[in-house]
């Protein structure tokens, strides 16, 4: 088994390489954006970092959002066109979900937890866990005052929305972005909630449909 | 060592139409094309995000019908080329994060070339090598382009360009001001077809004595726009009803006269005996009647790639991939951005 994560959902770029046992090798550009730029070269750096073959690769997963659209398809077009290419497995996986398990994972809850990124435009995107990293419904996008009201006061809210507006939301410390060597851990231990490789968008395409004309004169 | 035709995949996606194009040298294998433009209309015009994710559902189905009709697996090709620009960024990045992800598949050399000069190297498809030098005029809703081809692979000037609305985008703008629906193009050149093209003056942008010497070859269709909203309110004022065909008609003689005017201006001033027409309003039968009528009187060649070839589409990538990669020109690197205003200068990035 050779499983390839990649996550671009964030503003960070993170890849890793997998053996099915262990994370053989990962790259990490933290809060760079230009996705379209890093991506590759990661790839490539994860291969021949771990000293394998791309054509032993057997599973590739990616990251399918939440997140900043222009990142998130940079990933999710780069996952499908290498599994179709090397007739791989793909699976696609929300990623706060990979949040969630790191945070369980590194014991910073041991109650139920929401999971928040930042979604810009003074939003977040976000969705509940059980205790165990088990999302609650699905993830959603809103403004971390209605998501404050939503929410039990006492409920923790960990990831980089947490750290963004830890005025407004219950902020616990603990992982800020999707890791793919966690996604890949979560692959490789088959406890990945696999939701295809459709963008998670959340919201439409900024336009208004035209009017019926414009005047030329006042 | 030396390959006179290479075998390239090329991948556009700059604005709205995924393609997906094979090509080996000057033969066309394959071209697979989809298009978001439906899915525009309700917006009057391109839609940034909607294409982008119209990109993102249509890359992997264009990828192996173009895969299926070449009988080709992108295994046997020589390089993988990708427009890396001109264009929407956000597009842009859909064509190039895949180019990557194919050129890593299958190590082979990625190529991020220039959208302007594919669309000038596609002619090569349908009439083979290109005569040196060559002008070419590229009309689109996003573009308007007149440049001179030195060489293909590495020698490319701009001669003149819009200096704000892009021909088709003028086009759009007056069919929605006369209540047709978009894309404009193809509604105007049907409606003018029984109108009178001298029922109104409309003006003639960059056409001046002093504008001839600033902006000898460059377009400008703002005022054009304008002066045909101020016509239609104005009509509507005094109570009269519009001829729609009289001013798709005169509109439509005011573009197409002066892209033809200045273009074979251009053509005579710098001894280019051949000319390509490309982009999506190379289409427009009053603009090939123009350009062909002139060209003929002074002298000129004209090259007309069919519709398919000279709207966006994958397999001219491929065309300039492959004339690159023929030349020995060396490939981009693994990091190539995109360039939302990369100049045409820069054929390889």
């Amino acid at each position: 088994m050779l499983i390839l994560a990649l996550d671009t959902a964030a503003p960070a770029t993170s890849v890793a390489l997998h053996d099915g046992s262990a994370v053989l090798a990962a790259v990490s550009h933290a809060g760079a954006m230009s996705h379209g730029e890093l991506l590759g070269p990661a790839i490539v750096q994860v291969l021949a970092t771990a000293g394998a073959d791309r054509r032993d690769l057997t599973d590739v997963t990616v990251g399918v959002g939440p997140g900043p659209f222009t990142g998130l398809r940079v990933g999710i077009v780069t996952a499908r066109t290498l599994a179709v290419s090397l007739r791989a497995r793909l699976h696609g996986v929300c990623s706060l979900d990979v949040v969630a398990a790191q945070a369980v994972s590194d014991g910073v809850v041991d109650e139920a937890f929401v999971v928040a990124t930042d979604a810009r435009r003074k939003e977040v995107y976000w969705a509940e866990y059980t205790p165990s990293g088990e999302r609650v419904g699905d993830a959603d996008v809103a403004r971390p005052a209605d998501l404050a009201q939503r929410l039990p006061g006492t409920m923790p809210v960990l990831g980089r929305g947490a750290d963004l507006y830890a005025d407004v939301l219950n902020r616990v410390a603990g992982p800020a972005d999707p890791d793919a060597a966690v996604l890949a851990s979560m692959v490789a231990a088959g406890s990945a909630l696999e939701i295809g490789t459709e963008p998670l968008y959340l919201r439409r395409p900024d336009a208004t449909p035209a009017a019926q004309r414009k005047r030329a004169s006042a | 060592m030396s390959n006179a035709a290479p075998l390239v995949l090329g991948i556009e996606s700059s604005c709205d139409e995924t393609g997906v194009g094979i090509v080996r040298g000057t033969e066309l294998l394959a071209n697979a094309v989809a298009s978001s433009v439906e899915e525009h209309v309700r917006f009057g015009g391109v839609v940034p995000e909607v294409a982008s994710r119209a990109h993102l559902e249509a890359f992997v189905p264009m990828l192996e019908k173009a895969q299926a009709d070449a009988g080709v697996s992108v295994a046997d090709v020589d390089a993988i080329a990708v427009t890396s620009g001109p264009g929407l960024t956000g597009a842009l990045l859909v064509g190039i994060a895949a180019a990557k992800a194919l050129a890593i598949a299958y190590d082979k050399p990625l190529y991020g070339i220039n959208h302007l000069v594919a669309h000038v190297c596609v002619d090569r498809l349908e009439h083979g090598e290109l005569p040196e030098p060559t002008a070419a005029l590229l009309v689109s809703g996003g573009h308007t382009n007149l440049l001179l081809v030195d060489d293909v692979t590495s020698s490319v000037r701009m001669l003149g360009e819009t200096i704000d609305d892009a021909a088709g985008e003028a086009f759009d703008k007056v069919a929605r001001l006369l209540g047709l629906p978009y894309p404009g193009g193809p509604q105007i050149d049907r409606a003018a077809r029984d109108g009178d093209p001298t029922a109104i003056a409309f003006p003639r942008g960059l056409t001046s004595g002093r504008d001839m010497e600033k902006h000898r070859y460059d377009f400008s269709f703002s005022g054009l726009k304008s002066a045909v909203a101020r016509h239609v309110e104005h009509e509507e004022r005094m109570g009269r009803e519009i001829s729609v065909p009289d001013v798709a008609a005169s509109f439509q003689d005011a573009v197409c006269d002066v892209l033809s005017a200045k273009t074979v201006r251009a053509c005579l001033d710098h001894g280019a005996k051949h000319l390509v027409l490309g982009g999506g309003v190379a289409a427009n039968q009053r603009l090939r009647h123009f350009v062909l009528e002139r060209a003929s009187e002074a002298g000129i060649e004209v090259r007309i790639p069919p519709p398919v070839l000279c709207t966006d589409n994958g397999a001219m990538v491929a065309a300039l991939g492959s004339a690159l990669v023929a030349k020995g020109v060396a490939p981009s690197s693994l990091d190539l951005p995109a360039d939302s205003s990369m100049p045409v200068t820069q054929i390889v990035a």
